[in-house]
């Protein structure tokens, strides 16, 4: 048993690392693209060389970043067979289906056009060309839909059905599947990250170049055109963050009662503005008193949670406890069980599903069916079958917490950066405010801490669930020796932070260099 | 007609071979990355091969992901009984492929912390490693693997895990065992001829063009002899057999011999696959212009790996044979997804063709010009 414990945590940390390294790259994709793509186009319209020029330097900084970008995402995929094996047969039918689709559809459309982006300038038409850049980032974008559309469902399974008879869930409606409001959520706030992120990248990029007194002309350019998609990526990013808060409050509670820190919950609870949590709080059954400090805004969890300012939400202690009432399906009030209910529903799963197969080997189609009926009622709770140990339920609450309130102190600080640069270009005074443009070049590490915040948010806040619900972490891995993870998990570690070290060497010399001469 | 669950388990076994087939033709750029020392004498020699591998080599990557993901969806089975258990074969083989991935763009540049010698090592150790691993994880399609598959492990809550493998290597027996080595390095030296015949035909250089010549006949002796061992050797050997009647599974002598004969189009596929490559070999050893080769062996390799997957995998062939438990084998019927799933991906997969036209629309742009000096000395964007 300790042994599988230390492969799980072995396996998630390695997950983590790659994922997190991956991370770190794929917004830039997704954001740099856009707003060189609207370089590309100012110049096919107006033929004016600078922004070609302008458009050809921030696509060389693209192409050092795209290539880690892929040295580091080949990984995740097969990562789901190599440590995920359980994971990969339990849910394969449904979760493969988005992979293979990513591939065929955004993969090859990146990688070709990527080379014309590249190489093309004097072998296709302007047009072409244009036309390359901006399939170039839409290959990157649908990608991140497909792999969203996975992600999502993990935190929010639909559209599949447990079958006893191959022990799996599969696959019945496509449509609930990538369709999912989950879905459609998680793509348009993760992809308008990308598009902050890519606009931070050039803001403070150029913000040196204009404290430098080098390239004007192109830095307050690409400054005003990154504000602008910044600015429209942050009113995406907050809409679709708000409908991803109701969410999590309706699908994943104990998430939410991470990200604010509630143990007890109450009706017209308060967000959090500021809080240090007790580092003395151990666990949910203690007394202790969760925050040091705080500051709280009253009522307003209440509303994004539950969209009424009298609207109650679960703390952790009440999602363990259970008992609290909730809206059903159906639109009626319905009493949550309590996680100790939950598991005991779980284990009459597992052994159904015992007594289905039993009853198969035997020939017995009655007990088969009565055994599948038994089934069939317990299996929301199939995962829970697999806990052992009510504090397996719980995600680490400080990582969660303080990464949900950087991700959205940083996100209104952004806001609060792009309208300052917009407003200084607007007078023409931009390179005179050289305070601007400093918390413009710092602002970079920033937009990076903001990216990764927000992904242990989603996805440390989600634990144990592999699959929300159906299957914990413990019951998804590969049978292999931890030091094999440990290995891997290191090798992983040197190899990606040397490739960071040298990409981001790359890009130091790349934009001292500058744009290539006139 | 409707379409049932066996139709769609041989499509899908059909498009995997399929991207496998693609994916040992696209090794030509993993070939030509261990012949850029043989073949360039000066560096702007090298500069011109590393440029020509350059714009292709995402495509491999790329197919090798889309393999990866098709698999996944298709016969998730295979995924997490192969991925899980043989965990080094795989690891190693993706090592070698995210070190690649960022060798071409970083080699030459200023500030890339390795050193460009670094990163050629690393496109070198990609074209061995990644060419030889790959073909021993396909080996082991014939050669089988030390795995058990019970899925009422699941039911057991402290070791839930359904597939296990049974040995403690992990995948380092099968780089071990001598069939899938050789296999592997047969398709290592097939990856060398197909990269001489590309450099010929994409690169405008005399002297490249006459070194790169010369390793076609180079490589093609190794590669004909290991082939024809190969082929022996699997033809000859016992395989396993699915009785469809009651599932069960029971070793049959001279298995895949019998496919051949009992699928005779699969045979035909097979020997106009070995003409198409030994043609593409012989003119261009003798003729001394021809520029062509990499499209007759390509079409060639295509055929004969395809021709390979389908012994493996159709004829009630269980493509991932047990060597520890006979009914743990994986076969296209038991290792699927559900019809549903294969119905949804089957529509999708009708957008490969579209995909295909792009590609071949975006190579015939880049590639309309052969690479020369000069355009390596315009300074443009190269590697």
């Amino acid at each position: 048993m300790n042994d599988l414990v230390s492969v799980v945590d072995w396996s998630r940390a390695q997950f983590a690392l790659t994922a997190m390294y991956h991370w770190l790259f794929v917004p830039l994709t997704l954001g740099l693209g856009v707003i060189i793509g609207i370089m590309e186009t100012i110049y096919y319209r107006s033929g004016d060389e600078r922004w070609k020029r302008m458009t050809k330097f921030w696509m060389t900084l693209f192409g050092i970043n795209f290539a880690i970008g892929v040295a580091t995402g080949i990984i995740l995929e097969f990562q789901f067979g190599t440590n995920w094996s359980n994971y990969s047969w339990f849910v394969g039918d449904i979760f493969g289906a988005p992979l293979a689709i990513e591939g065929i559809m955004a993969f090859f459309m990146e990688s070709t056009f990527i080379a014309i982006m590249f190489f093309g300038w004097n072998k296709v038409s302007k047009g072409m060309h244009l036309a390359a850049t901006w399939l170039t980032t839409l290959g990157a974008t649908i990608s991140a839909l497909w792999i969203l559309v996975a992600n999502a469902w993990m935190q929010y399974p639909a559209g599949m059905k447990f079958n006893p008879d191959t022990v799996r869930n599969e696959m019945y409606s496509f449509a609930d599947v990538v369709l999912s409001p989950v879905a459609i959520n998680k793509f348009f706030h993760t992809v308008s990250a990308g598009w902050v992120f890519g606009a931070i990248f050039v803001v403070s990029i150029s913000a040196w170049y204009l404290l430098k007194n080098r390239e004007r002309f192109m830095a307050v350019k690409s400054m005003k055109i990154a504000s602008w998609v910044g600015l429209v990526g942050m009113v995406v990013v907050a809409y679709t963050g708000d409908g991803s808060a109701y969410q999590v409050a309706e699908k994943q509670p104990m998430k939410l009662a991470a990200m604010e820190g509630v143990y007890h919950g109450e009706n017209r609870q308060g967000l959090v503005a500021f809080g240090i949590l007790n580092p003395e709080k151990k666990s949910y059954t203690d007394n202790v008193d969760p925050f040091l400090f705080e500051i709280k805004i009253p009522g307003l969890l209440s509303v994004l949670a539950t969209r009424h300012i009298d609207g109650f939400v679960p703390g952790i202690n009440d999602i363990i406890e259970g008992g609290y009432e909730v809206k059903g399906a159906d639109g009626k009030k319905v009493k949550v069980p309590s996680a100790q209910d939950r598991i005991a529903s779980g284990k009459l799963a597992i052994a159904a599903l015992s007594d289905y197969k039993t009853a198969q080997k035997a020939g017995d189609k009655a007990a088969m069916e009565e055994a599948g009926k038994r089934l069939e009622k317990h299996y929301p709770d199939f995962g829970y079958g697999y806990v052992t140990d009510m504090e397996q339920l719980v995600p680490y609450v400080p990582f969660v917490f303080y990464s949900f309130h950087i991700m959205i102190t940083l996100a209104f600080f952004f806001i609060a950066l792009f309208l300052l640069i917009l407003t200084y270009i607007s007078k023409d005074k931009l390179d005179k405010a050289k305070w601007v443009l400093w918390i413009a070049l710092l602002s970079l590490p920033l937009g990076y801490i903001c990216l990764e915040s927000g992904w242990v948010v989603a996805e440390m806040g989600r634990q144990p669930w592999v699959i929300q619900d159906i299957m914990p972490t413990f019951a998804a891995i590969s049978r292999i020796q931890t030091s094999a993870v440990q290995t891997t998990f290191w090798m992983f570690a040197v190899l990606f932070t040397v490739l960071l070290v040298a990409e981001v060497g790359i890009m130091l010399k790349q934009i001292k260099k500058g744009p290539v001469q006139k | 007609m409707e379409l049932n669950e066996f139709f769609y388990q041989h499509y899908w076994w059909f498009v995997i071979s399929l991207l496998g087939a693609l994916l040992v033709f696209l090794l030509f750029v993993q070939g030509g990355q261990t012949l850029l020392t043989t073949i360039a004498k000066k560096p702007i020699e090298k500069t011109m091969l590393i440029n020509s591998l350059g714009r292709k080599w995402e495509f491999t990557f790329t197919t090798l992901v889309v393999f990866g993901g098709a698999f996944f969806a298709s016969f998730p089975l295979f995924y997490s009984t192969s991925f899980g258990g043989a965990y080094w074969l795989w690891m190693a083989i993706l090592f070698s492929f995210i070190i690649q991935a960022v060798s071409y763009e970083y080699r030459s540049r200023k500030g890339n912390l390795l050193g460009t010698k670094s990163y050629d090592v690393f496109l070198l150790i990609n074209g061995v490693v990644g060419i030889i691993l790959l073909g021993v994880a396909v080996g082991t399609f014939f050669s089988g693997a030390d795995f058990k598959v019970d899925k009422t492990n699941l039911m057991d809550i402290s070791r839930p895990v359904i597939s296990t493998w049974e040995n403690p290597y992990h995948g380092l027996e099968a780089i071990a065992d001598w069939r899938n080595l050789l296999l592997g390095v047969t398709v290592f030296f097939l990856a060398r001829v197909q990269a001489s015949l590309y450099f010929m035909n994409n690169i405008a250089d005399e002297t490249i063009f006459k070194r790169a010549r010369r390793q076609v006949l180079v490589n093609a002796i190794p590669f004909v002899v290991l082939f024809l061992a190969f082929v022996g050797v699997t033809l000859t050997a016992d395989g396993y057999e699915l009785n469809p009647a009651n599932g069960e599974i029971f070793m049959r002598e001279y298995k895949y011999f019998f496919n051949l004969i009992e699928m005779p189009w699969v045979a035909v596929m097979f020997v106009v696959g070995v003409v198409l490559v030994l043609y593409a070999i012989i003119r261009a050893v003798f003729s001394k212009a021809w520029i062509f080769g990499i499209w007759y062996s390509g079409i060639g390799t295509v055929l004969v790996v395809l021709s390979l997957f389908f012994l493996a995998g159709y004829n009630n062939t269980p493509y991932y044979p047990s060597a520890v438990d006979l009914q743990s084998s994986l076969t296209i019927y038991n290792s699927s997804s559900s019809l549903f799933t294969l119905e949804v991906m089957s529509v999708v997969s009708f957008l490969v063709p579209v995909v295909l036209a792009y590609i071949f629309y975006a190579w015939r742009a880049m590639d309309k010009k052969p690479i020369t000096e000069q355009e390596m000395e315009s300074g443009e964007h190269t590697y």
